[in-house]
């Protein structure tokens, strides 16, 4: 789960990681308001969205009057900004973050994340900040610094200290910087972090450090145990489809092709696209109904499937382990019974209680187009699409 | 002998008394597991299934001398139950939870450093060795025993292989499921090294996913070490790039570990490549028949 910039910032700023002063404003009054109350020439006023790449879309604007802030923040507020990160269609702006404008000395990059190769939290940092710290790996790899943190004792000064001198920082900033470096650690632990980068940090007034930017993933396994991070969440922020979908128990992803896929399990769900992208189809969504798919379940997954205009056929993959064939297929039937489905459906069942579900479907009296196994249904999905067109 | 768990495996089930572990250790036991007993806290001194209950994995392992553990807790007790086995001495834990907190497996690795225990999972259907022993949850009658190992991160992307290798006659020695999440308790590596070791398997069948290194690594390692064919499937193909599919290990973050940048890499090291998911099993028929 991702939260927006100043929920970050807020957030750090309660572990003691340095930011600059600023608050959100949700229209040009009250940004004006913040601008004033927080003194000062210039202020930077930034679009809050969840996507990256904002500065390029226009979505980060240095302010050098009240009345500029009036009118960044008006510029920004209600349009949908376009970044390398959005799609065409942009997101909506619906509030900024305005803050004291620092004068930048020298820009660098800390981050740290659950690395999947050390099976342990790794912490990231680079002398070369403000830029795409995956470039920077993949143009200068010398550049960027990374230090395992060991579970038993978590991130000892040490280690900061060590990524610190590394990264080019010298005298009272190494001591700065490894009490910042500890409290984003405490923060990542306490709140079950996925991923923290702070890119820009900066050098400012003569030495300083402090946080720029800050983004933070959370791991929705564990939101179970932080109410306080559940409640940042920003459904706006999230395809609606795909919201409703989680609610439903199901897992979801829209994609751009016209072959819906309705499967249980992520694996099979993933292999079943890529069967049909092998014949030369494109599935037009990701959709794993998970284990215990009861009717209504595989009713919703229907429903959702068929919102999408571009699906002009619907295949239903299912391997039972846990699930069961008969209780699918009751679902596959009730579910053409309640829609008024107008796409050809292929259905492929296998594993548990399949003697019991594939005779359901050929009595129900509709069209289930049966296949035997995943190239056989692959084949006939772009049979009958081909067929059709 | 087959790999992690054989004939002579003796399991205990933490979580027993539950619905879902209920279910799935008596369709163990029909597949001829040899379950020893259950531990649910609490409940100690009851009988379940006709097997006894025990309030620690440490008093179950006394009495029943089980080396195996299924555990089938619910994900926010997952990680201390897994670290209870271990520290009653269980040499195999089979963690079927789905949604442990990432940073609870992070803890559990370095616990499990140094102890000379393999975990299974989480996020898993489990292990199988057909007609002999079934921690987990796949539907047994799939399987049938033979020669190949089978190793995969996806649940059902593992039964779709098996039943396609069982329409060719192939049966497995062992089929261990991974685990689909980012921190795991086994990798592909240290499960290829047992199957080269095992006697009762001739080949191996990898399945793994888009996200991470785990199956390149594995491959170097196999072109290094084993004398086995490996016939490799990586899911994902179509997937889009940043976005979670399903598994919170399945994630693409960088070029090199899209499904097709793996699989190329996986090719140029020796493993026998499938392309299409349809045709592991007629692939993996076509690869060892020449060995």
């Amino acid at each position: 789960m991702n939260i927006h910039e100043y929920q970050t910032k807020e957030l750090l700023r309660g572990y003691g990681v340095p930011v600059p002063a600023g608050r959100v404003a949700h229209n040009v009054d009250n940004a004006a308001t913040i601008a004033e109350d927080l003194g000062g020439e210039r202020w930077v006023v930034k679009a809050q969205i969840h996507a990256g790449g904002r500065g390029k879309g226009g979505g980060v604007k240095v302010a050098n009057s009240l009345d500029e802030v009036r009118r960044y923040t008006n510029e920004m507020i209600g349009t949908h900004l376009v970044t390398p990160q959005t799609g065409p269609a942009g997101r909506l702006v619906q509030r900024v973050l305005v803050e004291q404008a620092s004068g930048i000395e020298k820009e660098f990059y800390l981050g740290m994340v659950i690395d999947r190769a050390s099976q342990r939290i790794t912490v990231i940092a680079s002398a070369s900040g403000g830029m795409n710290i995956e470039e920077v790996a993949k143009t200068t790899p010398e550049r960027v610094i990374r230090e395992t943190v060991d579970p038993a004792v978590g991130l000892m000064s040490f280690q900061c200290r060590k990524i610190a001198a590394k990264i080019g920082l010298r005298g009272k900033q190494i001591s700065a910087a490894t009490k910042l470096m500890l409290a984003l650690y405490r923060c990542f632990r306490d709140k079950d972090a996925l991923l923290v980068e702070i890119n820009p940090l900066a050098q400012v007034n003569g030495g300083e450090l402090i946080a720029l930017d800050a983004k933070m993933t959370f791991d929705g396994n564990a939101l179970y145990r932080h109410s306080d991070i559940t409640e940042l969440r920003d459904f706006d922020e999230e395809d609606p489809k795909e919201v409703e979908a989680t609610g439903h128990g199901l897992n979801y992803i829209a994609l751009d092709g016209n072959v819906g896929c309705i499967v249980n399990g992520a694996g099979l769900a993933m292999a079943t696209m890529d069967a049909i992208s092998f014949h030369k189809g494109k599935p037009a969504n990701f959709l794993d109904v998970g284990g215990g798919a009861s009717p209504e379940k595989v009713g919703n997954a229907f429903r959702i499937v068929l919102a999408d205009p571009n699906v002009k056929i619907i295949l239903v993959n299912i391997f039972a382990g846990i699930n069961r064939c008969d209780w699918i297929a009751e679902g596959l039937v009730q579910a053409m019974r309640d829609l008024s489905i107008d796409v050809p459906i292929v259905v492929r069942l296998a594993g548990t209680n399949v003697e019991l579900g594939a005779p359901i479907l050929e009595q129900s009296g509709f069209p289930f187009i049966m296949a035997d196994n995943l190239d056989d249904a692959a084949t006939r999905v772009m049979a009958t699409l081909g067929a059709s067109s | 002998m087959s790999v992690f768990v054989h004939r002579h495996s003796r399991v205990v089930i933490q979580g027993f008394t539950g619905q879902h572990a209920t279910f799935h250790a008596e369709e163990a036991m029909k597949n001829g597991t040899t379950i020893v007993g259950g531990v649910t806290p609490g409940k100690g001194g009851q009988e379940h299934l006709g097997l006894p209950v025990f309030d620690t994995v440490h008093q179950a392992v006394e009495h029943t001398g089980a080396d195996v553990a299924g555990i089938f807790v619910p994900p926010p007790f997952a990680a201390d139950a897994i670290m209870e086995a271990l520290e009653a001495g269980i040499a195999v834990a089979v963690v079927i939870a789905d949604g442990i907190p990432v940073h609870d497996m992070v803890q559990v690795k370095r616990y499990a450093k140094d102890r000379n225990a393999v975990i299974i999972g989480p996020n898993t259907p489990g292990i199988i060795t057909p007609a002999a022993c079934k921690v987990g949850i796949m539907p047994s009658h799939i399987y049938t025993p033979g020669r190949i190992g089978v190793v995969s991160r996806s649940g059902t992307l593992n039964y779709e292989a098996v039943q396609q290798m069982s329409e060719l006659g192939m049966g497995q020695s062992t089929s261990v499921g991974i685990g689909g999440d980012p921190v795991n308790g086994t990798d592909f590596v240290t499960v290829l090294r047992a199957f080269e070791e095992d006697p009762d398997t001739d080949a191996v069948i990898m399945i793994g996913e888009i996200g991470g290194q785990q199956e390149v690594e594995a491959a170097r390692w196999a072109r290094d070490h084993m004398k086995k064919p490996v016939v490799g499937f990586i899911a994902g193909v179509s997937a889009p790039p940043g976005r979670r599919m399903g598994h919170a290990g399945a994630i693409i973050s960088g070029q090199a570990d899209t499904a097709n940048a793996k699989m190329d890499i996986m090719e140029e090291l020796g493993v026998h490549v499938v392309r299409n998911p349809a045709l592991i099993g007629a692939t993996a028929h076509r690869v060892f028949s020449w060995h």
